[in-house]
């Protein structure tokens, strides 16, 4: 009896003293984090989250924010809306994070905002493209990624020397490419470039012939291409076996063109790709130092070079979010989004700062991101051939 | 008119790809009475197989091929032999559970083994098309259609015209009988749920070239290959073959002429049609009853 006695003081007393650590040691810093890691756009997904753990790591190395270790909480989209929605709500709930990254798909990341202005946590928007993500009046969406409207406008300015005449698009059937429809046809159509057909497909649809072949009938010369790489590989492929001969110009930047060398082949020759980071050409980037760097890193952990032009979304996003918490001096969601109004740092695709978005009074932010274009020439990646030719 | 040939074409060469996936389920759904959620797992098993043959072992296109079907068929009649001989006794909806657990185990292991990434099986196919007239079409295509066409009629005929092939059918029409005449029923079962998932693997290995190889590809296979029994009548081979030709030139004909956005819509306002006005599949044969 005496000695259980003994026993059990000796746990109270061991239980104690590492209660007692626990407090004195700073609990780390949670951030969470939605993407799609398995499902048909897993690929994209997985890249983002090798990003995020870099600049966590970079971060860590540096000492953390304030004198605290950051620790990412890693959820699973499944590439599915309604997992989106109840990853957020897992994350805040459960983890009781500051502040959430995600969740690469427009319309996971529109089903997920209800969640975050119920509870009240900023997410920083990585990826996704579609318009209304900032447009409908949620404060606490902040994205760093371009919507289309911003992509067309940085493709404007090439439209002529690209000699786009009559253009055509396919899209994946998704929130993302119906904005990316409507974006570039406006800026083409005020550009006088006649607009043909505008085709979807699902986003687990592997076939696309027949919409490659009512495509075929409209006797445009360019299509634009909106999906995910996977997709993008299969409507080459699937375009070269229809003999249609048309320039290709993808948006969203997922396109992953390192990839597409690899997989389409001969298929992707001369195709042009909109890009937000240039991992062929670290040093024409704004921060050339911090993307060769990153490049590096990436390479030294062995992750596959193709997936540099998604990964460097995951390391933007946990920087902003990191900056924000360190500019507002706590880890509370309400302070973080006020902090997150104030931020202004480097990235690897380039400066970082959001300005208002949306309706009055309930703006989201939205940052200015840089823009690129390139093309896939003698199965390489290069700067497009009319800015070559210059 | 030429729009109209190359959607035709387009169609038939798809079709004929659902056909291939519904064959082996229709055995296993129709027959064995098995809603075999793991189907289309067996498909992107049969993918990766190939894309393991050739890239990892080196081997021969052809030979990657017999492989991944050797192993889709292996494992299928481990699948039975280890998961479903216990439940034999058990309703429809167990087994069916089960099905649905292999769907996601088989799954995930994909996804650990391979990552999420798409692989690129290569071919030793010529990338640029026939053409013949207004229509072109990849070889690779052509190379598929009729083996597709092959393991359709040997399927037909190993299960029409063998002994093997009458004791299955005689083992999933009466039990009882068929074990009294001396048929082994417990060798029927695994031998059929083999045969189904090999072919399973058969189209993933033929289909894997033509598109990508990833961990999801087995949902939509799955999906389509239910929409092809259900079409053709359970445990109809010719009508899994015309259900899915029309289901492939359905689709291509729904995205060409109406819209690419309801492309899969229209397959299942097909199959709701048919499941209204002949719930039994477009081409089952009236039946006695009673």
């Amino acid at each position: 009896m005496t000695r259980r006695c003994l026993v059990l003081a000796a746990l109270v007393a061991a239980a104690t003293l590492a209660a007692s650590l626990n407090v004195s040691a700073q609990a780390p810093i949670r951030i969470g984090v939605i993407e799609p890691l398995s499902g048909p756009v897993a690929a994209s997904g997985n890249y983002v989250r090798m990003g995020a753990e870099i600049a966590r790591d970079w971060i860590n190395a540096r000492g953390g924010v304030a004198g605290r270790k950051v620790e990412l909480r890693i959820e699973d989209n499944k590439s599915d809306p309604k997992e989106a929605a109840s990853a957020a709500e897992k994350l805040i709930v459960r983890d009781q994070v500051p502040a959430i990254m995600g969740a690469w798909g427009s319309s996971m990341t529109l089903a997920a905002m209800p969640k975050l202005e119920e509870y009240g946590v900023p997410m920083v928007v990585e990826t996704s493209s579609a318009a209304t993500i900032t447009k409908r009046g949620n404060p606490w969406i902040f994205r760093i990624s371009p919507p289309s409207e911003m992509e067309a406008l940085g493709l404007e300015q090439y439209v002529d020397r690209l000699g786009v005449r009559r253009a055509d698009f396919l899209a994946v059937n998704t929130d993302w490419g119906r904005g990316a429809i409507s974006a570039f046809g406006d800026m083409l159509k005020k550009k006088g470039v006649a607009v043909g057909a505008a085709e979807y497909m699902e986003q687990a649809a592997t076939d696309m012939n027949a919409q490659l072949t009512k495509i075929k009938g409209t006797g445009g010369d360019t299509l634009f291409l909106t999906t995910a790489v996977e997709q993008i590989t299969l409507v080459m492929k699937q375009a070269q076996e229809q003999r249609l001969e048309r320039r290709i110009v993808t948006t969203g930047g997922s396109s992953s063109p390192t990839q597409l060398i690899k997989q389409a082949g001969a298929a992707a020759e001369g195709s042009y790709h909109i890009v937000f980071f240039m991992p062929w050409f670290p040093e024409a980037m704004p921060d050339g130092k911090l993307a060769r760097a990153f490049v590096d890193e990436w390479g030294k952990r062995g992750h596959p070079f193709e997936g540099l032009t998604e990964g460097f979304r995951g390391h933007d996003g946990i920087a902003t979010i990191a900056e924000a918490i360190r500019v507002a001096g706590r880890d509370e969601p309400k302070a973080v989004r006020d902090a997150l109004w104030r931020v202004s740092l480097v990235g690897v695709n380039g400066p970082i700062k959001f300005e208002k978005d949306g309706p009055a009074g309930k703006e989201s932010g939205q940052s200015k991101p840089s823009i690129f274009v390139v093309q896939i020439r003698d199965g390489k990646v290069a700067l497009p051939d009319f800015l070559a030719k210059k | 008119m030429a729009e109209l040939l190359q959607h035709l074409v387009n169609g038939l060469v798809l079709g004929g790809t659902y056909a291939l996936l519904g064959i082996g389920l229709t055995l296993i759904f129709g027959l064995m009475n098995v809603v075999n959620f793991a189907h289309g797992e067996f498909y992107t098993l049969g993918a990766y197989a190939t894309f393991a043959a050739l890239g990892l072992a080196g081997a021969h296109f052809f030979v990657a091929v017999l492989a991944a079907i050797a192993c889709g068929t292996a494992l299928g009649a481990l699948c039975e032999w280890a998961l479903l001989r216990p439940l034999r006794a058990e309703s429809i909806d167990t087994t069916m559970l089960v099905m649905i657990g292999v769907w996601i185990a088989m799954q995930n292991g994909e996804l650990l083994i391979w990552g999420g990434v798409a692989k690129s099986i290569p071919h030793p196919f010529p990338t640029a098309p026939l053409v013949l007239g207004p229509v072109s079409i990849a070889p690779l295509r052509v190379f598929v259609l009729v083996l597709a066409a092959g393991l359709i009629v040997t399927a037909y005929l190993l299960i029409h015209t063998t002994r093997l092939g009458t004791a299955m059918r005689a083992t999933f029409q009466d039990r009882d009988t068929a074990a009294l005449m001396g048929v082994r029923i417990g060798r029927m079962h695994t031998a059929t749920f083999a045969f189904g998932s090999g072919l399973a693997a058969a189209a993933g290995a033929l289909l894997g070239p033509v598109f990508l190889a990833y961990p999801s590809m087995g949902d939509l296979a799955s999906l389509k290959a239910f929409s092809v029994v259900i079409l053709g009548g359970l445990g109809n081979l010719p009508g899994a073959t015309l259900g899915g030709l029309l289901l492939g030139v359905a689709e291509e004909f729904g995205a060409g002429y109406v819209s690419s956005g309801y492309r899969d819509a229209v397959g299942f306002v097909i199959i709701i049609v048919v499941l209204l006005f002949r719930p039994a599949g477009l081409f089952a044969r009236s039946e006695r009853i009673g």
